[in-house]
C-alpha cells in the first residue's frame, strides 16, 4: 500500500470509529432513558459492598410485566451500546496504525495534535472496554461514550493535520516512552475526573433528594454510591500520578536534556505539566494526610484535570515561545502558498531550523539563538553595541552577545571573541 | 496560651496568647510544618508558577521578552518590581519552594524517629471483640483450635505478614514498608533540588558558530555567547577542541512538509586534550557528543557565503566566510561585511542571503523559496565612509554602524544595490574597487554545557518515584485470627483492618477465611 492509501484509510478509519462511537452513545442513551421507567430498588446501587461496583442496579422485584420488559429492552441496548464501542475502538485502533503507516518513514502516530488526540481517546475507550468488566464500568458508558466522541470530532474538525514526517528533534526512542506515559497519565486522569465529577454531582442529588431514593430512576441514582465513586476515583488518580511523574519529570527531562541541552528550560509546557503534577501531588497529600475525602478531595481533582487540558491545548494559545509549540494554525508570514514550500501546524519540534518547520513566531530561531545582540543584556551590551537582531525569537537563555571588536573585524571576518560576560 | 489557669509559675504575668520568643519559633515551626501548611504552600507553588508560562521569561526568551517590554511601558516597571519577568528566580516564588522545603524537613525528620520506633513493632495484640470493627467474618468448624490457629499463622506467613502469637489469637500486620516509600519520597524531593541547584551553581552553557572546517578549543574567549553559573570557575572547562569537517542535512521537496531539513549531522573530529589522539563524531540533534564532563550539542545552522572586497588600490583588504543569519525557515539570512581598511574610503555592505532565490512580483523583491543552497545569491547595498571602528568600542559583527557613513546611490538616486551568485564579481563605482562572492560554506552553531549534578538530580527522581510507588500501592493493614471452643468445635473469628485510607480489606477478610476453612470444609455458607 502506498502512503496516501494508508493515509485515506486512516482517515476514513477514524470517520468511521466516530459514526459507530455515536451509535454505541445513541444505544446507551436509549437504554438509560428506558431506565428512567424503572425505579432504583432501594440499596440496588449499592449491593456489591466489597469491590468497586459499578453494575447497573436494576430491579427485578414483583413490579410486573412493564418492569421486566423495560430492564430486557435496557440490557439489550446496553449491551449492544458496549460492543458497539469495542467495535469502534478496534476501527480506531486500524485508523492510528494506518497513520503511523502512512508516514515515510514509518513512525508512531504522535507526531502532531490531531496524532496525540487520535491516541489519547483511543486510551481512555481502551481503558474503558478493558476495565468495564472487572470494575463494572457500566455507569460510565455514556459519559466516556460522549467524551470520546467529542474529543475526536474536535480533533478531526480542528486540530487534522495531514500526515508528516516527524522533525527532526522528534527522531527519539524517547518520543515513544515519554508520549506514551504521559497519554496513559492522561487517559488516567481523565477517567478520574470524570469520576469526580459524577461524584459531586451526585452528591448534590443526594443531598437534594433525601426524602428517599426509591422514587429515584434517572442516570445520577443509579451511579455506585459516593464511597465507591470516590475510591475509584482515588485508584485512577493514584495510577495516574506515577505514570505522569515518570512522563514528566523523568523521560521529559532526559528527553529535553538530549534535544536541547538543558533538561529543565521553564518551557510553558514544563511549567504546566509541573502545575499538574503539584496538583496532583496535593490531591494525594490531602487524602492521605489532610483527610480530604470526598467533595473537597473531588474539587482538587477537577482542578488537576482542567491544568492537564490547559496544558495540552490552552497554553499553546498563551504563549508561543513554548519549545513544545505544536499548536501550529498560525500563518506563515511569507508567501507559502504561492511558492509551495509548506510552512503549516507542525508538531512538537521548535523551531529551530533544526528542527524546522515552526509557526511564523517561531521562525528563525536559529537565527536568534545564533546571534541576536539583545539590547538588553547587559553582559552583551557592555562590550557590544547592539546591533538590530534579526526577526525571530532568540535563543533559549541569554541572548548571545557576540561582542564585536573594533579593528579585529576584517582581520576575523564575522568573528570578534570578546567573550562579553568577561569584559562587562 | 498562659492564663491563671495555667500551670506556670505565678510571676509568669504575660497577656494571654503571648508568646515568649522560644514559644513563638516553635509555634511557627509547628505552622510551618504542619500538613495544612504544606499542602497550602503545593497549591500556592502551583499557582505561583502560572505567570512565568504566561508572561515572556528573560531566563527563556530575552528578545521576546525585551518586545513585550517595548510593547507594554506602562506595565513594564510594575511587572519588573514584582519580578514577573523572571518568576523562578524571583524572591516571592523562592520564598514558596524554600517555606515548602522547610515544610518538608520539619516533617520528615520526626516521622523518621516514628518510623524507626514503629518497624521494630510487633502487631497490636487482638481486640476483645473482633465483631466491631468493622470488617469481619466468623465460622464454626470442627476443627481443632490449635489446627485453626496453625493454619492461620501458615496462611498469615504466606501472605508476608509479621505475626504475634497470642493463645487464642494471632495478630498480624503488613505493609511497613509503606512509610519507608513515604519517606524516600519527601528525602528525593530534596535530592532533585540539590541536584538541580548545583546545575545552575556550577554549570554552564555556552555557544559558538563555526563555519565547517573551522576548529574549537574549549576556553572562553572562543565562545560567542557564554552564560556560566554563578560558582562557576574558568577552570572547569575542559581542554578539549574539536573541527567541524562538514555538515550535511537532507531537504524535504515534497509531501506537507516540503522545505523542511532533516538528518542534520555535523562531522567532527575532536581531541579530548592536546595530546589525546583525535577520534570522529558524527553530531546529530538528540545525539550529543560527551567529552568528560561536557556536552556538545548541534543546535542551529547556516550559511556563510565566502566574500572578497578589493580597493581602490586592488588591495585584498577583506575575504572569508561571513556568517548569515537567517530569519526564517526558508534560511533568508541578513549579514554585513566590513572593510575598514579600504582605500580609498572604509565599505561596509549590509543585505541578504538567499540560499534559492525568486523574485516576487507582488512585493518586487527577491525571497527565498528554499532552504538548500540550490541557487544562491546575496544582495546587498553599499556604504562608505567612516564604520565607527576606530573608536575602540565594541561593535557587533552583525550589524553596521551607519552614523559615519553614506549609502551608494545611483545616479537617479535609488539604492546602489550589489547582486551577486558564487563567482560573480562587481566593480563598485568612483574606483571603490571590487566585491566578490568567491563560493558558499555553510556554518553550524554549537551549543556547548556543563550540567554537574544532573545525575544526582535524576537519581533523586528515580528515587522519588520508587518511593511514590511504595507509598501509594503498599498497604499497611492489620489482620486477626481468633479462635474460641464453643460447643463441640470451635468459632472462628477474622477480622481486618485497613490502615491506609482507601484500602478495601473486605476482600482480604473474604479470601482469608476460604483459606482458613480450606478444601476439606465444603460448606463456607456459615460465614456472617
Amino acid at each position: 500500500m502506498t502512503d496516501a492509501a494508508w493515509e485515506s484509510l486512516s482517515n476514513q478509519a477514524v470517520a468511521a470509529c466516530g459514526l459507530v462511537y455515536f451509535l454505541a452513545l445513541l444505544a446507551h442513551l436509549v437504554e438509560w432513558s428506558s431506565l428512567r421507567k424503572v425505579p432504583v430498588s432501594v440499596g440496588a446501587a449499592s449491593t456489591q459492598s466489597t469491590d468497586i461496583p459499578g453494575g447497573i442496579a436494576v430491579t427485578t422485584g414483583p413490579d410486573g410485566e412493564d418492569d421486566s420488559a423495560a430492564v430486557r429492552r435496557t440490557e439489550i441496548f446496553g449491551r449492544l451500546g458496549y460492543l458497539l464501542t469495542c467495535l469502534a475502538v478496534a476501527v480506531q485502533f486500524v485508523g492510528l496504525v494506518a497513520r503511523g503507516m502512512a508516514a515515510d518513514p514509518d513512525r508512531v502516530p504522535w507526531g502532531n495534535m490531531y496524532e496525540f488526540t487520535l491516541t489519547g481517546t483511543f486510551v481512555v475507550a481502551f481503558l474503558y472496554v478493558v476495565l468495564y468488566r472487572r470494575f463494572r464500568l457500566a455507569w460510565m458508558a455514556p459519559i466516556v461514550v460522549a467524551f470520546v466522541l467529542t474529543v475526536l470530532m474536535v480533533a478531526v474538525i480542528w486540530l487534522y493535520a495531514p500526515v508528516a514526517p516527524l522533525t527532526e528533534a522528534l527522531g527519539s526512542y524517547w518520543l515513544v516512552i515519554h508520549v506514551v506515559s504521559a497519554i496513559i497519565a492522561t487517559g488516567a486522569f481523565t477517567l478520574g475526573g470524570i469520576t469526580s465529577a459524577l461524584y459531586l454531582v451526585k452528591g448534590r442529588a443526594t443531598a437534594r433528594d433525601s426524602d428517599g431514593p426509591g422514587r429515584a430512576t434517572g442516570y445520577v441514582a443509579r451511579l455506585p454510591k459516593l464511597e465507591v465513586l470516590d475510591r475509584v476515583a482515588y485508584r485512577l488518580h493514584a495510577f495516574g500520578f506515577p505514570v505522569w511523574t515518570f512522563a514528566v519529570l523523568i523521560t521529559g527531562p532526559i528527553w529535553a536534556h538530549q534535544a536541547w541541552s538543558s533538561y529543565w528550560n521553564w518551557d510553558p509546557k514544563e511549567v504546566w505539566a509541573f502545575i499538574t503534577w503539584v496538583v496532583y501531588a496535593a490531591y494525594l497529600h490531602a487524602r492521605t494526610t489532610a483527610g480530604w475525602k470526598g467533595r473537597n478531595a473531588a474539587i482538587l481533582a477537577l482542578v488537576g484535570v482542567a491544568t492537564l487540558w490547559f496544558n495540552f491545548i490552552g497554553i499553546n494559545y498563551f504563549s508561543t515561545t513554548s519549545q513544545h509549540s505544536y499548536a501550529g494554525g498560525a500563518p506563515a508570514p511569507i508567501t507559502a502558498d504561492t511558492l509551495g514550500v509548506g510552512v503549516e501546524a507542525h508538531p512538537l519540534g521548535r523551531a529551530s531550523p533544526l528542527r524546522s518547520s515552526g509557526n511564523h513566531r517561531r521562525l528563525g530561531s536559529v537565527a536568534g539563538a545564533v546571534t541576536a545582540p539583545d539590547p538588553r543584556d547587559a553582559r552583551g551590551a557592555s562590550s557590544c553595541a547592539p546591533g538590530p537582531g534579526p526577526s525571530g525569537t532568540p535563543g533559549r537563555r541569554r541572548a548571545p552577545s557576540r561582542a564585536g571588536a573594533a579593528g579585529t573585524g576584517a582581520a576575523v571576518p564575522g568573528r570578534c571573541r570578546v567573550a562579553g560576560w568577561r569584559a562587562s | 496560651m498562659s492564663t491563671t489557669l495555667s500551670t506556670r509559675p505565678p510571676e509568669d504575668d504575660r497577656r494571654p496568647g503571648e508568646l515568649t520568643f522560644g514559644e513563638f519559633l516553635r509555634w511557627v515551626w509547628r505552622q510551618v510544618t504542619s500538613m495544612r501548611t504544606a499542602l497550602i504552600l503545593l497549591l500556592l507553588l502551583a499557582l505561583a508558577a502560572v505567570p512565568g508560562s504566561i508572561i515572556p521569561q528573560s531566563g527563556v526568551d530575552a528578545l521576546k521578552t525585551s518586545n513585550w517590554q517595548a510593547d507594554h511601558p506602562k506595565l513594564t516597571p510594575v511587572y519588573e518590581r514584582l519580578g514577573l519577568f523572571s518568576v523562578y528566580d524571583s524572591v516571592w516564588f523562592s520564598a514558596i519552594y524554600i517555606l515548602l522545603m522547610l515544610s518538608l524537613v520539619g516533617c520528615i525528620v520526626p516521622r523518621t524517629f516514628v518510623y524507626l520506633r514503629g518497624i521494630r513493632a510487633k502487631p497490636p495484640v487482638t481486640p476483645r471483640n473482633l465483631t466491631r470493627l468493622p470488617d469481619h467474618a466468623s465460622y464454626q468448624t470442627s476443627d481443632d483450635l490449635d489446627v485453626v490457629l496453625e493454619r492461620a499463622r501458615l496462611a498469615l506467613r504466606k501472605r508476608r505478614y509479621r505475626m504475634t502469637l497470642e493463645d487464642d489469637a494471632v495478630s498480624a500486620e503488613r505493609g511497613y514498608l509503606r512509610e519507608v516509600g513515604n519517606l524516600v519520597f519527601h528525602l528525593s524531593v530534596l535530592i532533585v533540588l540539590v541536584g538541580f541547584a548545583m546545575g545552575g551553581l556550577f554549570g554552564y552553557k555556552g555557544g559558538v558558530i563555526l563555519v565547517t572546517g573551522n576548529g574549537f578549543s574549549n576556553n572562553l574567549t572562543q565562545y560567542d555567547d557564554f552564560d556560566p553559573g554563578s560558582l562557576f570557575s574558568a577552570d572547569d572547562l575542559e581542554p578539549f577542541s574539536f573541527t567541524v569537517n562538514d555538515f550535511t542535512a537532507d531537504w524535504l521537496t515534497e509531501g506537507p512538509r516540503a522545505g523542511m531539513a532533516r538528518a542534520f549531522n555535523a562531522q567532527l573530529s575532536y581531541q579530548e586534550s592536546p595530546d589525546s589522539p583525535s577520534k570522529d563524531y558524527d553530531l546529530r540533534v538528540n545525539h550529543p557528543l560527551t567529552i568528560g564532563n561536557t556536552e556538545v550539542f548541534l543546535i542551529g545552522h547556516g550559511y556563510a557565503p565566502i566574500i572578497t572586497i578589493r580597493d581602490g588600490d586592488g588591495d585584498k583588504v577583506y575575504s572569508g566566510p561571513t556568517v548569515f543569519l537567517p530569519t526564517d525557515q526558508t534560511f533568508q539570512s541578513i549579514g554585513v561585511v566590513k572593510a575598514p581598511n579600504a582605500d580609498p574610503t572604509q565599505i561596509g555592505l549590509e543585505g541578504e542571503f538567499y540560499p534559492t532565490v525568486a523574485f516576487s512580483k507582488h512585493t518586487g523583491s527577491y525571497f527565498s523559496a528554499f532552504g538548500n543552497a540550490v541557487d544562491p545569491l546575496v544582495s546587498m547595498l553599499v556604504y562608505t565612509g567612516d564604520l565607527g571602528m576606530d573608536t575602540g568600542a565594541p561593535q557587533s559583527v552583525y550589524s553596521l554602524d551607519k552614523t559615519g557613513t553614506a549609502m551608494l546611490t545611483k545616479k537617479n538616486g535609488a539604492p546602489y544595490r550589489i547582486d551577486l551568485r558564487p563567482g560573480d564579481t562587481v566593480t563598485l563605482p568612483n574606483g571603490l574597487g571590487t566585491v566578490s562572492f568567491d563560493g558558499l560554506d555553510t556554518w553550524t552553531k554549537i551549543q556547548i554545557s556543563q550540567t554537574p549534578g544532573k545525575w544526582i538530580a535524576l537519581t533523586g527522581v528515580v528515587l522519588a518515584l520508587l518511593g511514590l510507588l511504595g507509598s501509594l500501592f503498599i498497604r499497611p493493614r492489620r489482620v486477626w485470627v481468633r479462635a474460641r471452643r464453643e460447643g463441640d468445635g470451635t468459632l472462628v473469628e477474622v477480622a481486618a483492618l485497613d490502615r491506609s485510607g482507601g484500602g478495601d480489606v473486605a476482600v482480604v477478610v473474604d479470601e482469608l477465611v476460604r483459606a482458613l476453612q480450606g478444601p476439606p470444609q465444603p460448606e463456607p455458607e456459615d460465614k456472617s
